[in-house]
């Protein structure tokens, strides 16, 4: 069906690229002014506000960095399983990608700790703008990280029949997954400082 | 293209799977297709039974405006005694309609048809291509669009009502209303998905799957509009859906990202956080408005430009321009939004940065205009039913740009802010002009979705009295606005003194907008009656140059009988020396007939 369309798996020769790796980064795009509408939004109530509650003193800074950590590590997995894909290696490949989403999944449950602290201490979405901020980023970035936990889950298990099947194509859609789980680990980059440190 | 490749062989065995597709069942061919005119028929039909849905929403609201508080005969029961007791509307139903009005027509009747529809249906044609470059993510974005409009249809019959903040959803009245609001949000989410998906297909599509010697410079200038639009699209749409998810957090979970502090409600303080900002709502809203109003026109345009040329039976006049005027639209587009916000106090030096912007923007948009009437010079014009259409599109839209111009401004704007004016002016880029328009391309390419013509006689009689009504709805507008009369008035204006001058112009548009209803008619009875009866067309039915009449009526799967190439620009008409009068982009040009396949 969807087979016969052209440059699907291949590369275009005058554009050098393939539909699909042109296709995420449009899609990233995208996402880039989502979060940038959420950041901008961000700026102009803090700005407006005379006072602001520091999130240092609301929130966990060891947790966060602690998350941080995990989710840079699951970056360097993620490229590593797709090397694995390149190499043609299919335990490797599966050991990879089994840790990146076992890391996502740590990511989770350390947000979920997080979150439930900050509700046993009465910290709730309606509580003031910096915590309204907090939840509602924080809660659509790990909308995010639990969509790239779904995609490379399928990979990892249902999905990996390709492997064998249509090698190049099965690494193609690695590395798209790939890139949409560092655009998700590079939005935390931002919204680690934003929200705990500054 | 025709090296080999591992997946030659995976691609014969898809090949042989496409030619047995047609014995795919009913739901997998005609609902859950993943075949782009499928799905651009699907976009169609929907977004004009939407069209349809969203004009009676508006009559309705014409009955109160022309009768303020008279009982509508015979159908005024039917609505309920919480929407409209005997027969009379009640302000509250009045506002459900006019939020209502503007979202479905917006979101979900002319963009769904115009790029949606039109885009799915003709750019993979134009381009050469077999289908989308993401059939599956195409009839993904065809469901969440459909998803979306039932829960804007369903938000009718939630206690409360549908969303009655208008198509803006300002808040702090957003917040406070009943629990039609929220499904709004929910509905735009779903919208926004859909185009996302749409979007990321378009601009892969037609970087990726140009035919054979379809370079950029050689593509129809409906594609070049489509592909701006699809940016547009891709890159605005996040900041509603970013402003939507705060609402949407207001609403359910007590958060106060639009609600200032202090805020008092039927007279007493309301019981928030606070602490918000009302503004940021505005300015993340029209971040994405308006770039969506050029979503509106730029498809418009470009089917009002493939229509000119192939019924002027000359080039487009200055392609170059109008391609280079697209792209600058598209980027100045996004710098232009506060000047929906002149009064909101936002301070002098945004309004004159904004006012500055707003005016550079209509430099192209007039460049395009003046290129297309331009064209029309020295040609022997064909009176097509489409070309009726895009014939009257030109002075249409000129209205409707030329009277943005004072809205620009931000000095006369402080009069003319929020008044019927501002409806006047935009119902004209998008009524007059973008619907024509819209009309025009159902008319231009329904041959080739079919492979029959529809009734001239009874495109006449759609086109005349249609275009005689849009005028008795809309210039009333811009009088009733220049005299002062508030847009969204539940009474028409009937109690302000300053409006009695201009109040019998309310009969006279209500009474137009029944009468253009009326004439739809002919164009319904046309559309269903041309299936099975209307003239039968050859594959390339106007005498067209571009590479969609060079597949078969109506294209099966995967299009074309053999790849298309492409040897020339798309508007060669009237070649010196040619024996006809047209040189498709497909013919080789070898004395041959062109290969034409039936």
């Amino acid at each position: 069906m969807s087979e016969v369309i052209p440059y699907t798996v291949e590369t275009r020769p005058d554009t050098g690229v393939n539909n699909v790796k042109l296709g995420i980064w449009l899609f990233l795009s995208s996402e880039v002014m989502l979060f940038g509408s959420l950041f901008a939004g961000y700026i102009l109530l803090r700005v407006g506000n005379p006072q602001w509650g520091h999130g240092q003193s609301e929130l966990s800074v060891p947790m966060a960095t602690l998350n941080t950590a995990v989710l840079i590590t699951s970056s360097v997995t993620m490229v590593l399983a797709w090397a694995a894909c390149m190499e043609r290696n299919f335990s490797r490949f599966r050991l990879f990608m089994a840790s990146t989403v076992a890391l996502g999944g740590v990511f989770m449950v350390i947000k979920y700790i997080e979150y439930s602290a900050k509700f046993h201490h009465g910290f709730f979405p309606s509580t003031s703008t910096f915590m309204a901020i907090y939840f509602t980023f924080t809660g659509l970035h790990a909308l995010h990280v639990l969509a790239g936990m779904v995609v490379n889950g399928y990979f990892w298990l249902p999905g990996a029949k390709m492997f064998h099947s249509e090698p190049q194509r099965f690494a193609n859609r690695v590395e798209t997954a790939g890139l949409f789980w560092h655009f998700v680990d590079l939005v935390w980059i931002f919204l680690f400082p934003v929200l705990y440190l500054l | 293209m025709t090296s080999i490749h591992p997946e030659t062989q995976h691609a014969e065995a898809a090949l042989d799977h496409s030619k047995t597709h047609h014995q795919l069942g009913f739901w997998r061919k005609y609902v859950f297709s993943i075949d782009h005119k499928v799905i651009g028929i699907q976009y169609a039909i929907t977004g004009l039974l939407f069209l349809f849905f969203g004009f009676c929403l508006m009559m309705l609201m014409r009955w109160q405006l022309a009768f303020p508080g008279r009982a509508l005969p015979v159908i005024g029961k039917l609505f309920g005694e919480s929407n409209m007791p005997g027969g009379i509307m009640l302000p509250e139903f009045y506002n459900q309609l006019g939020a209502m009005h503007g979202t479905i027509m917006v979101f979900l009747g002319v963009v769904p048809l115009g790029v949606g529809g039109f885009g799915n249906f003709v750019v993979p044609l134009q381009l050469g291509a077999p289908d989308m470059a993401f059939p599956r993510l195409n009839m993904a974005s065809y469901w969440a669009y459909f998803l979306g409009g039932v829960t804007m249809l369903v938000s009718f019959f939630v206690p409360g009502g549908a969303a009655q903040a208008g198509w803006t959803s300002y808040p702090p009245l957003a917040n406070l209303v009943p629990t039609g609001q929220t499904l709004w949000i929910l509905g735009m989410l779903l919208l926004i998905t859909s185009s996302l998906l749409g979007s990321v297909n378009f601009i892969t599509t037609i970087i990726q799957l140009r035919a054979p010697g379809m370079s950029f410079w050689r593509l129809p200038f409906f594609v070049w509009a489509q592909f701006v639009t699809a940016f547009l699209l891709l890159l605005a749409f996040p900041a509603l859906q970013a402003a939507g998810v705060m609402q949407l957090m207001d609403r359910v979970a007590g958060t106060s990202f639009f609600m200032p502090e202090g805020l008092v409600v039927s007279g007493q303080v309301a019981q928030i956080s606070g602490g918000g900002s009302p503004l940021l709502w505005q300015h993340l809203f029209w971040f994405l408005a308006h770039p969506e109003v050029y979503v509106l026109i730029l498809p418009a345009m470009g089917i009002v430009a493939e229509v000119i040329a192939n019924n002027t039976r000359k080039p487009l006049w200055g392609y170059r321009p109008l391609v280079f005027s697209v792209m600058a639209i598209g980027v100045l587009s996004f710098v232009v939004w506060a000047h929906h916000m002149f009064l909101t106090g936002m301070g002098t030096a945004m309004s004159a940065f904004f006012q500055t912007t707003t005016m550079i923007i209509s430099i192209p948009s007039v460049i395009i205009l003046t290129c297309l009437l331009l064209s029309l010079w020295g040609g022997s014009i064909r009176f097509t039913t489409p070309m009726l259409f895009a014939l009257a599109f030109l002075p249409m839209f000129a209205i409707g740009g030329l009277t943005g111009l004072p809205l620009g401004l931000a000095t006369a704007d402080i009069h003319l802010h929020d008044t019927y004016y501002v409806i006047g002016h935009f119902h004209y880029i998008v009524a007059p002009g973008s619907l024509f328009a819209l009309f025009a391309g159902v008319y231009y390419w329904y041959p080739k979705a079919t492979g029959r013509y529809m009734s001239s006689k009874l495109g006449h009689l759609h086109f005349w009295p249609t275009f005689l009504f849009m005028n008795g709805v809309f210039t009333p507008m811009l009088i009733q606005g220049m005299q002062g009369v508030q847009r969204r008035l539940f009474d028409g204006g009937e109690t302000y003194y300053h409006a009695q001058d201009v109040l019998w112009l309310n009969e006279v548009m209500s009474w137009s907008a029944w009468g253009m209803a009326l004439f739809q008619i002919p164009f319904i009875v046309n559309f269903f009656w041309s299936l099975k009866r209307g003239a039968v067309a050859p594959a390339n039915a106007w005498d067209a140059t571009t590479l969609e009449w060079a597949a078969p009526s109506p294209p099966p799967h995967g299009n074309f009988a053999t790849p298309p190439r492409v040897y020339r620009g798309p508007y060669e008409y009237s070649v010196p020396q040619h024996e006809k009068d047209f040189l498709a982009q497909f013919d080789p040009d070898t004395g041959a007939p062109a290969p034409v396949t039936v």
